[in-house]
């Protein structure tokens, strides 16, 4: 028989902030995904909502790509706001 | 003192006490990690409850009463949770089982002790009634994993269930205790559970795909502190360090 | 890839590590680094779980109601630490039930200190107080780790573990001022589990392997002896402070390093017990292989029982 599946777990620590990967762990189905994230991820209250995904489904991006996904973002700093200089006397802008 | 009062609350309490002692035998020898601590927030669970409940009781008691007192220094006959609770984890089959015949049960009289004229009992139960749903639900899906799950899995459920069955019945059974309470507005009149926990328990067992076992001829003694075998070795574990180190802090 | 351009790629690595950066599971990595990893996160993971059964030996004859929650809660919470570290180590693509496989088989070493018998209550406060106490001297600097699966995974760990030391602590002051048989258990622990504890921080440096690569990894970021001094330093004061008596009679402070000197350890014994010879090596491993084959069953259930619950679905949406 296989053994049970990795799943990633995501919680939202409280409401107001985005759900965050806090460690995997294993189990049969979603439904045994989602109570041993709370009995494994929420014993201290660092939760009020889990997120479980299994790990086989996600995709991630390769490394050896990083060069050409994320280099090219670094000389564009006209997306940033000091890239624009102004006199100082200008207020909330 | 009342004394009713006082038996009433270790009628309830000593389910937990017992139980989350079965269910402390276990950690550490889980099928797996996540069930493993899965099943001691159980335990921790029900040992938080047994605190407050013999902590009110230590102060109805007075004097040099404790909760530790109370938990570790009465004599067999004095214990007075169900035959059910303390049968031993033969496998994770028997724990499951137990542990869901006593959950269902435990809840609805949670339900019910929620609305107390006690207005402790009323509290520790409205808690309490959060961390029995948990577990109603943990032991009710694995009653339908194991029974829907492997052919191994479902004789061994089968076999636990119709074991453990024999101790549903005393469930409902009232000592006088619980009858002056229920009088009194304190307590649960359990005889009332008796066709609702019946209902719940068949449900999941048939969509477990499992038998609802027929049996006629029931166990009972607990609430009257008259035990099975097992108990005895049970206490002697638990009463270890109070019994060969009295009166002193720890 | 030639072996000039790996090297080259082990230059660019290594370089990375040193500017403090994080090395991720699908980064590229030397295949040692990887083995390494494996190798040290596993026994972590090993060491918290195999570390769960000699407290565990106390659940059900714990003093007090009290004692006996917080003592599951720090058992529960080893669990939680030893399932951190094995998803750690599975991002380095070897699964859970490989590396269970290869403790249950001897392959795998875990903490000997495990290997030493619970024999009184006390041994509850000794463990939490000096194998704890041990334990984080070893952890804290792990959070800043170069994998950054482990690091993440210690930093939860180092954070939950907060409370274990003085937990212990705690159990062993109270026994200490408690009555003379208590105090006398307390002691009688402190006794048998302090060497113990000094020989958990490792071999001697002299003698230690796998040192100076650990360091430039920095899973390693102090070396046994002195991670050893720190932890003398640390505790002498504390066991004086309860009023017992480290069992050396060799222990003095030495003015001039501003630290205890303190005797030699037995390390006969240590490696005795590292082979495999210590006094619970075999119950322990037993243990844990009894639990996992008498769980198989059970796994199996809730994996045929998915299986049936997703084809149901499945047949619902046709």
């Amino acid at each position: 028989m296989k053994n049970w599946p990795l799943w990633e777990v995501f919680i939202r620590s409280k409401n107001g902030l985005e759900h965050r990967h806090c460690g995997s762990l294993h189990a049969s189905d979603a439904t045994m995904a989602l109570e041993n994230a709370r009995d494994v991820y929420t014993r201290r209250m660092e939760g009020v909502s889990i997120w479980v995904v299994p790990s086989a489904q996600i995709t991630a991006s390769n490394p050896d790509d990083s060069a050409e996904l994320f280099d090219p973002a670094k000389d564009k700093a006209y997306r940033h706001p000091t890239f624009y200089e102004l006199p100082d006397e200008l207020k909330h802008m | 003192m009342n004394n009713n009062l006082i038996q009433y609350i270790y009628g309830i309490a000593d389910n937990s006490l017992i139980l989350g002692q079965r269910l402390g035998e276990l950690c550490g020898h889980g099928p797996s990690l996540e069930t493993d601590i899965a099943m001691t927030n159980i335990s921790l669970d029900l040992f938080g409850q047994v605190r407050s409940y013999f902590q009110y009781a230590a102060k109805l008691i007075g004097g040099d009463a404790t909760e530790d007192t109370i938990a570790f220094l009465r004599k067999e006959r004095e214990y007075k949770n169900v035959l059910l609770v303390e049968q031993p984890n033969q496998d994770f089959a028997y724990s499951i089982a137990r542990q869901f015949l006593f959950d269902v049960y435990h809840l609805l009289v949670l339900e019910e002790l929620q609305n107390s004229k006690d207005e402790t009992l009323s509290a520790i139960a409205k808690k309490s009634i959060k961390e029995v749903s948990y577990h109603t639900r943990f032991s009710s899906d694995w009653i339908r994993r194991l029974g829907d799950g492997t052919e191994e899995s479902h004789n061994r459920i089968q076999t636990a269930i119709n074991d453990l069955w024999i101790f549903t019945d005393e469930l409902f059974h009232q000592t006088d205790a619980d009858k002056a309470m229920v009088t009194e507005g304190i307590g649960v009149d359990v005889t009332l559970l008796k066709s609702n926990y019946f209902k719940k328990v068949n449900e999941i067992l048939e969509e477990a795909t499992l038998q609802i076992p027929t049996i006629e001829y029931f166990q009972k003694g607990g609430k009257q502190g008259i035990h099975s075998e097992h108990m005895g070795y049970l206490l002697a574990q638990m009463q270890y360090m109070q019994l060969a180190y009295p009166n002193m802090n720890w | 890839m030639s072996e000039k351009e790996v090297k080259n790629l082990e230059a660019i690595f290594d370089a990375r590590i040193a500017r403090d950066e994080k090395i991720e599971p699908k980064d590229w990595m030397p295949e040692k680094y990887r083995q390494t990893h494996i190798r040290q996160i596993s026994q972590h993971a090993h060491s918290e779980i195999v570390g769960m059964l000699p407290e565990g030996n106390w659940i059900t004859r714990a003093p007090s109601l009290k004692r006996k929650v917080a003592l599951l809660a720090k058992i529960q919470d080893e669990a939680g630490h030893g399932l951190y570290l094995y998803s750690a180590c599975e991002t380095l693509g070897v699964s859970r039930e490989e590396l269970y496989e290869q403790l249950h088989s001897g392959k795998a070493k875990y903490s000997s200190i495990f290997n030493y018998p619970t024999l009184t209550w006390a041994d509850m406060g000794a463990i939490g107080w000096l194998v704890d106490g041990a334990a984080i001297i070893n952890q804290v600097p792990l959070c800043s780790t170069s994998f950054g699966p482990y690091a993440r995974a210690m930093v939860r760990v180092c954070k939950e573990e907060s409370f274990h030391q003085r937990q212990g602590f705690q159990i062993m002051m109270t026994l200490a001022e408690g009555t003379p048989e208590q105090k006398e258990m307390a002691q009688d622990a402190l006794n048998r589990w302090w060497w113990p504890a000094l020989m958990m921080l490792g071999p001697l440096d002299a003698e230690s392997v796998h040192t100076e690569q650990s360091m430039k990894w920095k899973l390693k970021r102090k070396s046994n002896d002195d991670l050893r001094q720190q932890f003398v330093d640390q505790t002498v004061p504390q066991a004086k402070m309860i009023g017992l008596t480290i069992p050396d009679p060799d222990l003095k402070w030495n003015e001039e390093k501003q630290s205890y000197d303190f005797g030699e350890m037995n390390w006969d014994e240590f490696w005795q017990v590292v082979k495999g010879h210590g006094p619970c090596n075999k119950e322990r491993i037993s243990a844990r292989v009894n639990a996992w084959e008498k769980g198989k069953w059970v796994r199996d259930a809730a994996m045929a029982y998915a299986e049936k619950q997703a084809n149901k679905e499945v047949k619902q949406a046709i």
